[in-house]
Order: C-alpha cells, then structure tokens, then sequence
C-alpha cells in the first residue's frame, strides 16, 4: 500500500499519512491490515489453505481464508444491492435478512411443489431461481414504492417488511421444511464437483463483473448520486428520483434473490427463523466500513464489496478463537465502534487540523 | 447622538483548508449607526459575520466588546471570546442570517423565546409577550401557530423580530433582504431606523446598492478577506464603491445593452415557443407567453407575484393543469423537465442550492448533468469527453475551481452558479430561463452572467431573464411581462421600458 | 392580513404533532370498539384493558425512550437487547452472586447510564450515524447478554419474587366469575412505573426547556444552533435518557417475566420504533408526542390481542398484522402531511 520510494522522505511521512486517513478506501484496507497482521502474531496457520476431499470423493479446499471467501460473498451480493439503495435513499433496507427467507422459501416451494419432501425436483432450478428473483424485486420495489413515492424513511419502510417478511416466508411452505434430496441442488452453496472452491465466490464476482459493466455503460452511479444529493435538482434536470430510488431497490431485491438461493443450496432446506438472521446488520456495517456515507450520496462499490469480506473477516477470526457464537456480536460491536470512530469526520478533521496548526504557524512566522 | 464604539474586531485571521478567508481584517461598529458591510462573494463578509457571531472560531485577532453597565458607569471595552453562537447572543450580539435559522415544526412564540428561555416554559406568559412584539412590528403571524406554516416572508420577519427582542447593543442582518418584497424591505428599514435610535449598532450586509444608500451611515468594504477600508457613506459615491469592491474600475455597469449588437426582434416570425392558457399547480392564473428567436424577454413582479411559477410551468418543473404549448409552431406536450429539455429548453432555478447544485458531486458532473440525462441512461459518456467538455465550459464562463474534480459544494456561490450556467449552454438550448441567476452572487459576475443573456440572443437563442433588481431587467431584456398576484397584468416593450413605467405596471391601481 | 390568520384555524392551523396525535388517539378507540363489537364484551372487562398495560409496561417505558431520540432526529436499536443485558444481569446478581431487589435496580441503572454515555458521547460529539451506534450497542448487549450467562432461568430470589407478584388492586373495577366470586382488577408494580414514566415525560417534553430543545434540533438542527441551543449536549441527554428509560423498561419486564434469556424482549426496538410511529412520531425528527406513544402500545397490543382471539394464533398473523398496521399508518402520516403541504401553497 505504500510505495518503498515515498518511505525515503522523512518530512512528508506524517503528512502522507494524514493525507491517506482522508482517503475513502483508508479505513477498509486499514482494518483488513490490521485484521492480517493479528492473525498472523496470534496464529499464522490461520491463513493455511489444505486440498482435501469430501465424503463423495471431490477435491475441495478448506482453510479459513475460504471460509471468509464463501460466506464473505453472500454479504458482498448483498453489499451492491444496499449501496446502491444508500446512495439513492440516503438510508438503508433492514427487510433484506427477511427477505432472504421469502426468496428460500419460494425456491424450495416452486422446487418441491405440493409433496414437502419430493423425490424428484417439481421444476428445474432455474425456474425456481427466476420465480424467486421475480418475487424478491416485487417486494424490493413494494419496499422502494414506500420510499420513492410515500416518501417514507427508508428505515421504517422496510421495518414493515421486516417485521412481516420472516412470518411470510413461514407461510408460503405452510411452515413445512420442505428438503431437496437431490445433490443438484447444493452446487449453488458448496461445491460443483471437480471444482475445489466454493460456489458462492463465482456467483459473488459474476454480480460485480454484472455491476461494474452496469455502472460503466449506463448512468445508474450519476444517477443515484444525484438523487440522494439533492434530489430537486435531479429532477430538473430531467431524472426521475422517485424510479431512481425505486430501480436501487429492485436491484437490491435481485441481490437478496441470489443471496437466497445460496442460502437454501448451502442445506437444502430453510429454517425460517434463523436464515440470514442479522444479515442486514452486516450488509449495512460492509456499506459503512466501506467509508460511504449512510447518509446517502456519494458511494464507492469496490469499498463496500471489500467491507463484506472484511466484516466476514472479523467473523471467521472470532470464530476461531472459540468465541461462542451467541457471543460474536459483542466482539464485532466493539472491533465496529473502533473503526466507525477512527472514520468518524469529527476525528479525522482533527487528525489532519493538528498537522494544519503546525504548517499554518510555520506560514504566520514566515509572513513576519 | 452619542457615538461611541460598541464593537471593535481587530486584526481577525480565519483559515479554510487551502484558503485565507480572512486576513488581519479590521472592523468597528458604533452605537447608533447602520453599518454596511460590502465586498463580492467570497470578499469574506459571512466570515467575519460566523466569527463575530460565534459560527467559526477565529484562528488569530481579537474582538473587543463594550461591557454591558448600569447607566452613568462609563462602559469598558473588554476582550470577548465568542465559542458559540450562545456566546454571543450573551454578548449583547444577536443575528438574522440570509437562510432562515429558525425551527419549522416549533411556534412562532418558541421560534422567537428558544435558546434563552428559563429551564421551564410558561406557555401563556411566552405567547402573551411574543404577540406584543409581532404587533408592535405589524407581523402578519399568530405566536401559537406552527412557524412552518408561515409564508417565508413572514418567518423572515419573525427571525428579525426575534432579534430584535434580545435587548441586543450589536444587531447583525446578513442579507436580510433577499427574501422579501419591497414592503416588506419598507417595513425593515423602518424597524431598522428605529433601533438606531435606540442607541442599537447594526451590521447589515446586503447586495442590493440601492439598500445600502437609503439607510447606512458608514461602509465597510471587504476584498479577497482583505479589508479595503472603512467610508462615512457621504464620501463613497456609487460607482467608488463598485470599484472599490472590485479592485477595478468598471465602466460598464452603467449599461452593457448599448456595447452589445443585439438586432432588433423580427416579431413576423413564428415564435420560438408560444404558450396559451397555461397553467400549473403552483396557483398561477392561467397566462399566455412568447418568446421570438433572438430576443431577450423577463417576468417581473413583486416577490411571490408568480413570476418563478410561470416559467416553471413552462418548463414542466410544476405539475402542468392546462393550456397549450407550440414550439416553432409545433404542438408539443410539456409534462416534466425532461419533456421541456427535449424541447430545447433549459431553465436555471431560482434557488440554487436548493434546486440547482448537486453539492457533493464534481464540478464536472454537475457541467454534464442536463446533457447526460438527454442523451439517456444507457449511454453514459467516457469519462475523457466528460472531462473536455467540463474544462471547455471551465475555461469559457472562467469557473474558479481546484479541479473539475472539485464537489461543487466547495465553490463560492458565483462560481457555482456558472457551473449550473454552463450545465445548460452544454446542452445548447434554443430558449434558456434563467430566473433570478444573479441573486446572491458578486457585481462582477452579476454583469458577466447578463452580458452572456445578450451574447446567446445576438447568436439567435431566446432568453428569459426574471430579476429582482428592476435596473438589471431594464438593461437586459427588450421586452418585460409584468405580473402581479399571480396573474399577468401587462406587457411592456420600448420606450415604456422605464424604471418609473415599471414600478407603476407593478404596482397597479391608480398611475402615479 | 387579519382573515389570514384566522383562516388558519381547523386542521391546517394544527401543529403536525397534534395532528398526529388526534389520529392515533382516534384509530385506538375505534380499534378497541372493533373488539368490543366482534369478540365479544370480553374486551370491555376492564380487566381487560389493565392486562394489555400489565404486558406492555416495560414496552411503553421503552417506546417513551424511543420517541424522545427520534423526536431529536436520532434513532436507538439497542433498546431491545439492553433489556435482555437487564434482565440477565439483575437475573444472576440475584441468584448467583447474593445481590438483594436494591443492588439488582443500581445494576440495572449503571448499564443503562453506561450505554447511554457511550452511545450519545459518540453520536452527540463524534457525530456518528444514530443508526450505527445504537447498532453496534445492540450487538454489544446482545453478546455480552450471553457471556453473562447463556442459558435462562428463573430467579427464586424471595424478595424479589415478592415484588415481582405483587398486585395493586383497582377497586370498584373487578368482575365476577361464573361462580359468582368477586374478582379484584389489578395491575402489576410496572404498570406505576410505566405511567409516572410518560407523565414525566410529557411534562418534561411540553413545559421544560431541555423538552423543547429536543424538538428544536429535531426540526432543524443548523437553525437550533444559531438560535443558541447547544445542540450536542441536547442530542447527548436524549440519548443517555433513552438507554437509562431502557434499563427502567428492562427491570420492569424482569419484573414481569421474572428470568433471565438471551432471548429476552428480542425485537423490542421494533416493537417500540412501530409504537412511537402508530403514536405519530416522525422518524425525521422534530414531531411526536409521549402520548401519542402510549396510545401508540396500545393500538399495536390491541391488535395483536384481537388476532389472536380470532383463533389466527400462529406466530406469523401477528407479525403480518403489525407489519400492516405499520404500513397502514406510514400511508396516513404520508398522506396527511403531503395533503397538509399542499394546502399551504
């Protein structure tokens, strides 16, 4: 990260620095550093990566490196998706962990049919899959409908859906748990045979090769931008903010359709109380760590993509210090407030005015 | 009358990152005086106006205050340390500011008492007192009703009769004006009067001259956060201080259409946009409008008298009820802006911050804005043409920025809206609206961005200009449509473009 | 200008906050109608009614807390599960570590202030998102809940066992059984608390000058500041008081449940977030009303009572029917606030 030439000049060090606390990607790539370099004091086997082989013979790769990369891509689809939904709205979609459930629930329904626990699969994978993208964006542009035309806070708007959401997706399967029994299915969450790395990584870099060409050939980034800046002036000039805000939460429902198809191949099955639980928490702290605001506007995708690995990151660390995972939170609470005060404005305002008051006395003596 | 000093700041230092707002400035205020205090934008008035009343904490310099004393006592200056705007108001410093600092979803009475009241709330004492003051003032408000249902005007008023409760010995107006309409500017200068009388010393910073002249006593003037120096009005002639303010001599303020070659405007020809009984939501009267290639038009009325909501209709920014709109003699449908800049249109809005800059975005992402949109969502532009379309406009309207990188929001407000100018000359409108594009901005611009009216109407566009300042509409359109309660009351073209023909238009009823 | 004024009498001349208010209070009484008239004169037993403000003490303390953050432009998630820290602490000192009733309640107390001088110091001072601090409260209580003690179990303290089964009988306001006994109406000691909270409150919001400020920086925060109202120290005590309010609610839902879990008052912050809104707080700050608040529990738990004597007892019918009341309160605060605006231009 930094240039070996930049070391050589001392005097600028301190102010290179200062300068580099005011970048945006500071603080991912600061608590990914720090997150490495104390695994590797406490333990460095922790980045140790082994090629073994399932019960079915398949070759796979453990280590948690991977399990950082698999889980760590669930939160990063959703991170697009509530980007997005910040930068337009100026705040965030907490239904998505509910939403989630619907979306399983849906697949495994359309899959399963009437009979909770078929033989065969009712329906190939990708009907399911495009039922379940169809009714997650209805309800992401039923949550995006609240905001962009009843002008409702983002927050409570999707706390009805998140209120709701878990109960709904009990009541599409009639609180059956259906299973799927064919091997087919777990490919979207584990391992496609032949291939030692988890699935959920290609599906996770298809969505953001899918969204960097989305934001390069069209003007969705200007867009939402301007929209969550100011949005009387986007009108005038000719953009819709209310589809604008609405088309970000369509996008963020097709983002949780993906997220739940992993969720439900990872088991085969859906308990609709504990999938994706506290997942928007997550999805919303990887918005943050990424150094955008939550206050809508401005974004930058590559840091959000990055704070859900790192928040997965932290998760993994934890785990492997036995910390009970009824526990966890408490730990990613106090790790999240360090990062949220070290990114804070006020701080970092007067990290860099303690350097200002020193040139600017150095300036006041000159011009004496 | 007694003149003795009240306030005294003394070489007051300020830094922004990158810049010195205000370099070793000097300033003194006496008891019973108005005191103007002039300087372009980013001269640094609202500066040394945050320092005084505790927005910004000063980083050099010292502000003396005369102590507060029981009669017969020869007050002692004393130096202050203003940290808050709290501290100020205890210093005797009290302040209406340009955008109005109240509370909409509190009453007017708590608007007027909040901030200095006791530790409980005695509704009916509040409300009795506040109703005293809104009546010995003539403000058309009840203290009990919510202030967010207050026209602007009146909410305007209310800050000022706010301020002018607080037994303050230092009052500072910062353009107090820009809001309200002439009787209501009346009514001010009345309240002003009467408070100098008082022994009160204000502050007053303004962009109207005119205001200036009729009620100050003394001229502060401020360039570059440099102070230029401090006149008793009498010696300061106009055209002194215009030059004063901007470091140069400027010939051309006196009349800029005669150096243009404006032609005349062939009125045969099928108008560029011809508009029939339209209106909008916004509570217009339905009217009738064109405009002929080449010719620069304006509305003008008092504040509120719907000249905004005209060529908002027009421009589709209101929601549109009724009545027709051909352009070059084509039937078209004008529902939202979009439609209208398909139409060759573009309108530059009233509130520029509110409707016009996108604040955290770049300059240069502001420039595209309007021609990205109309060229669609799916074809955005690379980022090199954006970038040479950007610095093109940059270095034509001579934008001072950093970078085009620069979020707009960092700009002074000249400087800003020259970016929104240059947002619509990229989209090469035929017929451009340009409503109230010098409110708040500095005289050099002011005249540049007028100067540029005259410039696309010589190179056959179409213009209309709305301003509050009568003689900036005199110099720059050919034609004025006068409205009054929201309703088009008259038309005037040629010889009838006369200050004193206008103000009579306006003002209607009897000729005077 | 006179007829100016006086036409702005009637529903336009009302204050968004009484606006608000007067809707909920309606919608409650005709709800409680509603189940008067289709489930029977259960509902009109008065008992009834004290047993929906037994349930809800600890819910109203907390909603209170709630409204007064929101009312200032903040929000507070972390209430919920501070309960749950609550309990579970109050829980073991009382059952493992010898506490007596009086120590349990300072415990209780030195969390809540905790919490909230944490939580408002880097939302007042260090400017942090509301959203994100009491975020990461609410994962702090929510771990630290377990490493307290990650199973529940009731407390057999015999004071506070007392306390907790202790009833105030309402006179005049019981019913007889079928057998013809007399049976006391009561209410629980939380109940008390539960009042003396939103009279507090209301006192504190309509007649004192930190109450008014909360309502200043929720309106306009930049305003507040240049009318001299210290708008960080005002956004720290409603902070500090909303996480102290969730310690009260929390020792009063101990008192209620009388155990500690994990699980404990689990989705409170939403329960209280969807009450202070039915009770017409504004999210975005600056209007809302400790009255509306607590008519706001009651609306929801009426509800909620109503779908369940329907016989629709499954889990989900009372998510889905809070989320709908939610929704459908979010559509009349839009439309009346929207139709208001309009009127005014």
């Amino acid at each position: 990260m930094t240039p070996a030439n930049s070391l050589k000049k001392k005097n600028s060090i301190v102010s290179k620095f200062v300068a580099l606390t005011q970048k945006q990607l500071f603080i991912p790539v600061a608590a990914l550093l720090a997150l490495i370099i104390f695994n590797l004091i406490a333990d460095p086997s922790f980045f140790a990566i082994k090629l073994g082989h399932n019960s079915d013979g398949q070759p796979i790769l453990s280590g948690y490196l991977i399990t950082i990369l698999d889980y760590g891509s669930e939160l990063a689809i959703l991170a697009i998706g509530m980007t997005l939904v910040t930068a337009a709205s100026g705040g965030q979609d907490i239904s998505v962990g509910a939403a989630i459930a619907i979306a399983g629930s849906v697949i495994l329904k359309v899959l399963c049919g009437d009979n909770s626990r078929p033989d065969h699969m009712q329906a190939p994978i990708i009907v399911a899959f495009l039922v379940a993208c169809v009714v997650a964006m209805l309800f992401g542009a039923f949550n995006g409908a609240l905001v962009a035309f009843f002008k409702i806070q983002p927050m409570v708007a999707t706390l009805i859906l998140f209120t709701a959401g878990r109960s709904i997706a009990a009541w599409i399967n009639n609180n059956e748990l259906p299973i799927i029994a064919e091997p087919e299915f777990a490919y979207f969450g584990t391992f496609i045979p032949g291939i030692p790395i988890p699935t959920p990584v290609f599906i996770a870099i298809a969505c953001m090769i899918v969204i960097f060409l989305v934001l390069k050939f069209t003007n969705l980034g200007l867009y939402s931008q301007a929209v969550g800046i100011n949005p009387n002036s986007s009108r005038l000039n000719g953009i819709n903010p209310a589809v604008v805000k609405l088309i970000t939460y369509v996008i963020l429902g097709l983002c949780v359709a993906v997220v739940g198809l992993i969720k439900v191949s990872r088991i085969s099955t859906i308990n609709y109380s504990v999938i994706a639980k506290d997942i928007e928490m997550d999805a919303i702290l990887a918005v943050a760590l990424g150094g955008n605001s939550l206050g809508g506007g401005k974004f930058n995708m590559p840091a959000s993509i990055m704070g859900a690995y790192i928040i997965q990151f932290l998760t993994t660390t934890l785990y492997k210090f036995n910390v009970l995972s009824s526990a966890l939170p408490a730990y990613k609470a106090v790790v999240v407030i360090i990062l949220v005060v070290l990114s804070a404005p006020v701080v970092r305002e007067k990290l860099a005015s303690s350097k200002k008051s020193r040139s600017s006395s150095k300036s006041v003596k000159e011009a004496a | 009358m007694e003149n003795t000093e009240v306030l005294q700041m003394r070489g007051i230092c300020k830094y922004f990152p990158g810049v010195n707002a205000l370099q070793n400035v000097d300033f003194t205020l006496r008891s019973g005086e108005i005191h103007a205090l002039m300087g372009e934008n980013g001269a640094g008035k609202s500066t040394l106006i945050k320092v005084l009343t505790g927005v910004y904490v000063k980083d050099g310099g010292t502000i003396l205050i005369r102590n507060n004393t029981s009669a017969g006592e020869e007050p002692e200056f004393e130096e202050t340390h203003i940290k808050s705007p709290q501290d100020a108001q205890n210093s005797g410093i009290s302040t209406v500011y340009q955008e109005i600092a109240l509370c909409p979803n509190l009453t007017v009475a708590e608007n007027m008492f909040i901030g200095r009241s006791g530790v409980f709330t005695n509704w009916a004492d509040m409300n009795k007192k506040a109703g005293e003051i809104l009546r010995s003032l003539d403000i058309p408000a009840s203290p009990k009703q919510q202030l967010g249902s207050c026209s602007i005007a009146v909410q305007q008023m209310v800050a000022i009769a706010r301020a002018v409760d607080m037994k303050c010995r230092v009052l500072i107006l910062d353009e107090p004006t820009s809001s309200l309409d002439e009787q209501e500017v009346e009514k001010l200068f009345k309240l002003m009067r009467d408070l100098k009388k008082k022994n009160v010393g204000i502050i007053f910073v303004t962009h109207f001259l005119d205001q200036v002249y009729e009620v100050c006593d003394r001229i502060t003037v401020l360039r570059d956060g440099t102070l230029v120096g401090e006149y008793v009005i009498e010696d300061l002639p106009r055209v002194q201080l215009v030059s004063k303010m901007l470091g140069k001599d400027l010939d051309d303020v006196a009349d800029i259409k005669e150096g243009s070659d404006v032609k005349p405007v062939d009125t045969t020809d099928t108008p560029v946009l011809e508009a029939h009984n339209l209106v909008s939501n916004a509570g217009i009267k339905p009217f009738d409008f064109n405009i002929y290639s080449g010719e620069v038009n304006g509305f003008t009325g008092l504040l509120g008298s719907g000249r905004s909501e005209c060529v908002r209709a027009i421009f589709g920014a209101d929601k549109v009820l009724g009545g027709t709109v051909n352009i070059k003699g084509k039937h078209v449908r004008i529902r939202k802006p979009i439609d209208a800049m398909k139409n060759g249109i573009g309108y530059l809005p009233e509130d520029r911050k509110l409707d016009g800059i996108v604040a955290d975005l770049s300059v240069r992402d502001n420039i595209i804005l309007a021609l990205q949109v109309m060229k669609g969502f799916f074809r955005p532009f690379s980022k090199a043409k954006a970038e040479a379309m950007a610095q093109e406009y940059i270095a034509l309207l001579d934008i001072k920025t950093a970078s085009s990188d620069t979020p707009i929001g960092q700009l002074s407000g000249g400087n800003q809206q020259k970016v929104i100018l240059a947002r619509w000359l990229l989209t090469n409108p035929d017929f451009l609206i340009l409503d109230e594009p010098t409110r708040g901005i500095d005289i050099g611009t002011k005249i540049e961005i007028q100067k540029l009216a005259l410039k696309l109407a010589s190179e056959g566009k179409s213009v209309t200009f709305i301003s509050s300042e009568i003689d900036e509409m005199l110099r720059t359109c050919s034609r004025l449509i006068v409205m009054r309660d929201r309703k088009v009351v008259g038309e005037l073209t040629g010889d009838d473009l006369t200050r004193n023909k206008v103000m009579a238009t306006i003002a209607g009823g009897e000729e005077t | 200008m006179k007829n100016q004024i006086s036409s702005r009498k009637g529903l336009k001349g009302m204050s968004d906050t009484n606006l608000l208010l007067l809707i909920t209070i309606v919608v409650f009484v005709i709800m409680y109608l509603m189940a008067v008239a289709f489930l029977g004169s259960g509902f009109l037993k008065p008992q009834n009614f004290f047993n929906i403000l037994n349930e809800n003490a600890s819910l109203i303390i907390l909603s209170c807390g709630m409204s007064l953050v929101m009312i200032t432009g903040g929000i507070d998630i972390s209430v919920g599960q501070l309960t749950a820290l609550v309990c579970m602490s109050s829980a073991v000192l009382l059952d493992k570590n010898g506490g007596n009733v009086v120590t349990s309640m300072a415990l209780a107390l030195v969390i809540g202030l905790a919490f909230g001088l944490v939580q408002g110091t880097l939302v007042a001072y260090l400017e942090i998102q509301p959203f994100i601090v009491s975020l990461a409260g609410l994962f702090f209580a929510k771990g630290l809940t377990t490493i307290v003690n990650a199973t529940q179990f009731n407390v057999e303290n015999q004071e506070f066992v007392k306390l907790k089964n202790t009833r105030i009988e309402i006179p005049f306001m019981g019913s007889v059984n079928k057998k013809g006994i007399y049976i006391p109406a009561y209410i629980e000691i939380g109940v008390i608390v539960a009042l003396l909270v939103v009279i507090l409150l209301f006192v504190l919001l309509r007649w004192t000058r930190l109450g008014r400020n909360f309502y200043a920086v929720g309106g306009n925060a930049q305003s507040a500041r240049l009318l001299g109202i210290n708008v960080k120290r005002t956004r720290f005590y409603a902070h500090l008081l909303c996480s102290v309010l969730a310690a009260i609610g929390g020792y009063v839902y101990f008192m209620h449940v009388g155990s500690g879990s994990p699980s404990h008052a689990d989705g409170a912050e939403m329960n209280a977030i969807a009450s202070s809104i039915v009770g017409g707080t504004m999210l975005t700050g600056g209007v809302g009303n400790i009255i509306g608040t607590f008519f706001g529990v009651l609306s929801l738990s009426t509800i909620k009572n109503i779908v369940s004597s329907l016989g629709l007892d499954e889990a989900w019918w009372t998510n889905i029917t809070v989320a709908f009341m939610l929704c459908l309160f979010l559509l009349i605060q839009s439309i009346v606030l929207r139709r208001k605006a309009g009127a005014k231009k």
